[in-house]
């Protein structure tokens, strides 16, 4: 264990001289984020080859709980995506903020240090402690612009959805502790718990609600981090209980798959509707957290129904989805970082044509965007696919409603997502820019490059590898879904020789995009090679307001889908003969936010007015209520 | 326990009626130093045949605090304002007696009725302790003047004094130091707030600082 309490030690000690260390912090902070992912990274690959170190528990002053840590693959699936992704963020951090937000970089590693802790705890009270650190330490990062007004609403609906998801989580750890009985109707209760308590988390529809506020708010590696890994402990946490919970009735696998299917599906569309980049990125977050939890109901079925081919592609899928979605989901929040460092606005009405102007930023965009929607060779595909063949499985194994369903809806949120990042990187980097900073927009500097570049290159690394990170992540699949590694190493060729062909026609994908450039290069040698307007449309002069916008782009699908959206509409329309002037605007509002939970704080708060009447400012009815009310207490006591 | 701490206590029971009685406050202010002086001796006349240095320290710091400094400081607040006496308290003075001996009355049945507590202890120790509480908590809430409420805050802080006195012969000295430096603090920064206070408002008229509440 030696090693892991080393990286978690060198993320806090970083962190805190970080704080201390005036212009010098975000090269402290920046350094040690690199050196405890250096020493944390090589025990968790031990730990998933099967060679984890013993647990350890150390002296801990409180009367509950215990100091206790271990390292098991499942746990170590998850350390490896939070160590790499938050090194490579804080490397890009660097240049990103500069010499801003020095204070950022100490609830930077505080951060990635709880997250740490949240992976290793054994025991329930350091678990809460832990999770309760890494809540804080996110909510100082999303309040960091806290000179807006935005960032501080975002940050304090952030602040009562995770304390409202602890709420849960305490219940649950209560009633784990108290023992078996009855078994089947405690079980679910705790699972129904977890289920709400870690999709606050990790962003279940329709526990979502902070999700879209605090990403953009957040500065973009900060974003990175939180919504590449920090969600995903949600998923850690749910995986944990059902470890503890034994075997799954069926019903649980169902109810995943309904609630990933709701998310993926309403966070796609509304991602589609989406003006602001960041926005659009952190609903399609939702949308991932969709996939994984329908990978996850997928392996819960199968296990319910004692077919562990099911099982592991279901549990699998959804272990290299929470992986994938780390590096590319990542890659996408910083390339979207870039953008906004470059071109100062997050409003895609007002972006365009970036790819000129930042073409390395533009790849990794295009990269990040290509894995997301599930393309090949990339890596959003393995793991997409991994959790469709668990869905026809099931359908061939006689689950017919339940793989139709995992099917039909990862189809549909493949399609959108596609449709919905084609309007992404369309409007934000082809065409010609919108307003006046895009068009004189720099590329982003070595540090951030350096890390996108890594990510965008991991991306498509595990793209290419898929059957040997299945393989790899083999002991984490066998432990969340209870099922022992011997039986799954029996029908892994089911998952593997699907995967093999995968990546073999990646690779010749790939091939032939090299050699198709080559050939490109080499028609184009020795000729003249003109750069022309994108957008003519075959007017004299064009201006840039002639191409489509973001909302126009989208406007098909979200009208397709209006009875879900509710899209708000504010049209002022050109008007005589000689019209001087015409708006139009659109705005999608979450229906979570505006249908459930602002009727819910609002009668809340209106029954917490009527309190007031208590408090007049009185310090002598203060005390007496003290008073009257220990007195009766004590009343109490000795009847 | 000998005859002169039961005394004593009969003298701390009669000074809570007296504070209850009185509407001027430098009276008031003297009782409850009479009354802290009281239960500083307290603890050394219980423990004549046994006495120990730290006892005496406890017992002679515990006496400095509570009669002299705390009784210098709420003075030097009274001197700083007008009002010299507690004009219209919500509860009036002979309605204050009156509760009084309710109170007296309660504290004795509840003694009666509170299981292992005080045992070894003379069997008035804990009502006295509980009617002293009682009595603070009354002025806390029937007077007008903050600085009244500060001496009502003593009296239940040397209500608890007493309560530690029956219920544990010998607690830790580093609890009552600590309590000691709670209350020596509290009074402290009490004092200063009262002097802030009344050059701010001009009064120190609690119940007329509900502007205060948010």
């Amino acid at each position: 264990m030696t090693p892991l309490l080393v990286c978690a030690a060198v993320l806090v000690l970083s962190g805190a001289l970080a704080a201390v260390s005036g212009r010098h912090a975000r090269l402290v902070g920046a350094l040690g984020a690199v050196a405890g992912a250096l020493a944390g990274i090589p025990p968790a690959f031990l730990a998933l080859a099967g060679r984890g170190p013993e647990p350890l528990t150390l002296a801990w002053g409180l009367p509950i709980g215990a100091f206790s840590v271990g390292l098991d693959p499942l746990s170590a699936f998850f350390l490896v995506p939070i160590l790499a992704l938050t090194a490579a963020a804080a490397v890009y951090g660097t240049g990103y903020l500069g010499l801003r937000g020095r204070g950022s970089w100490f609830f930077y590693n505080m951060l990635t240090a709880s997250m740490v802790l949240v992976t290793a705890a054994r025991d329930g009270v350091l678990f809460l402690f832990a999770w309760e650190a890494m809540s804080l330490a996110s909510y100082f990062l999303v309040t960091f612009e806290d000179d807006q007004e935005s960032a501080r609403q975002a940050g304090l609906t952030y602040l009562i959805a995770s304390h409202l998801g602890t709420a849960f989580l305490l219940i649950m750890f209560a009633l784990l502790d108290m023992g078996w009985n009855p078994p089947r109707t405690h079980a679910a209760a705790v699972f129904l718990l977890a289920l709400a308590g870690f999709g606050a988390k990790a962003g279940f529809i329709p526990l979502h609600v902070w999700l879209p506020d605090a990403h953009p708010a957040a500065p973009s590696h900060v974003s990175a981090v939180m919504s590449g890994v920090m969600i995903k402990t949600g998923i850690y946490g749910l995986l944990r209980v059902l470890t503890l919970l034994g075997a799954p009735p069926a019903w649980w696998g169902w109810l995943l798959i309904a609630v990933g299917s709701t998310s993926g599906v309403l966070g796609v569309l509304l991602a589609l509707a989406q003006h602001d980049l960041k926005r659009l990125l952190a609903y399609h977050s939702v949308e991932n957290i969709g996939i994984i939890a329908l990978g996850i109901g997928t392996g819960l079925v199968g296990t319910a129904s004692n077919s562990p081919t099911v099982a592991l592609l279901g549990f699998g899928g959804a272990l290299l989805h929470v992986l994938n979605h780390a590096l590319f989901k990542g890659l996408l929040f910083l390339a979207a970082g870039s953008v906004l460092h470059a071109a100062g606005t997050r409003d895609m009405e007002r972006l365009g044509g970036l790819m000129k102007r930042m073409p390395w930023t533009g790849a990794a965009f295009l990269t990040g965007a290509a894995a997301i929607c599930g393309l090949p060779p990339l890596n959003g595909f393995v793991s997409e696919f991994l959790i469709f063949l668990g869905g026809l499985t099931a359908v061939t194994q006689g689950r017919a409603v339940c793989g139709g369903v995992v099917v039909g809806s990862l189809a549909l949120i493949g399609g959108l997502a596609l449709a919905c990042f084609t309007k992404a990187f369309g409007v934000v980097f082809l065409g010609g820019p919108r307003s006046e900073r895009p068009a004189n927009a720099e590329e982003a500097g070595p540090a951030m490059l350096l890390s996108m570049a890594v990510l965008a290159g991991a991306c498509l690394l595990i793209g290419l590898s898929g059957p040997f990170v299945l393989r790899w992540s083999l002991g984490a699949v066998a432990q969340a879904s209870g099922i022992p590694a011997r039986s799954l190493e029996s029908v892994l060729q089911d998952a593997l020789a699907p995967l093999m062909a995968v990546s073999a026609c990646g690779a010749g994908l790939l091939a032939a995009i090299v050699a198709l450039a080559a050939l490109r290069a080499w028609l184009l040698s020795g000729r003249e090679v003109r750069q022309a307007l994108t957008w003519d449309c075959g007017y004299a002069a064009p201006t840039s307001r002639m191409q489509y916008t973001a909302s126009s782009f989208a406007q098909p699908i979200v009208s397709l889908f209006a009875p879900w959206l509710r899209t708000r509409e504010r049209a002022d329309g050109p008007d005589g003969y000689f019209p001087s002037g015409a708006r139009f605007s659109t705005e999608t509002p979450d229906l979570c936010r505006e249908g459930i939970y602002e009727p819910a704080f609002h009668w809340l708060l209106k029954g917490a007015l009527r309190m007031r009447v208590l408090q007049h400012g009185r310090v002598q009815a203060y005390v007496l209520y003290i008073a009257l009310t220990l007195l009766v207490l004590l009343g109490w006591r000795l009847k | 326990m000998n005859l002169l701490a039961d005394v004593l206590v009969i003298l701390v029971v009669l000074t809570n009626l007296r504070v209850l009685g009185l509407s001027r406050l430098s009276p008031c202010i003297r009782t409850v130093a009479f009354q802290g002086a009281l239960l500083g001796l307290l603890p050394v006349l219980a423990h004549l045949d046994d006495m120990t240095t730290r006892l005496a320290l406890q017992a002679a710091a515990s006496t400095v605090i509570k009669a002299a400094i705390f009784p210098w400081l709420l003075g030097r607040a009274l001197r700083g304002t007008g009002s010299q006496r507690e004009e219209e308290p919500f509860v009036g003075l002979t309605a204050s007696l009156a509760a009084g001996v309710l109170f007296l009355a309660a504290a004795q049945w509840i003694g009666s009725r509170l299981p292992h507590v005080g045992q070894g202890a003379p069997g008035h120790m804990v009502p006295t302790a509980l009617f002293t509480m009682f009595v603070g908590l009354f002025m806390i809430v029937s007077r007008r003047l903050a600085l009244t409420q500060v001496l009502g805050y003593l009296i239940m802080e040397n209500g608890i004094t007493t309560f530690g006195l029956a219920f544990a012969e010998k607690q830790p000295l580093l609890v009552e130091l600590g309590i000691l430096l709670d209350v020596f603090m509290a009074v402290f920064v009490m004092g200063i707030t009262l002097f802030h206070l009344n050059r701010e408002f001009d009064h120190l008229d609690a119940a007329r600082m509900t502007e205060l509440r948010d």
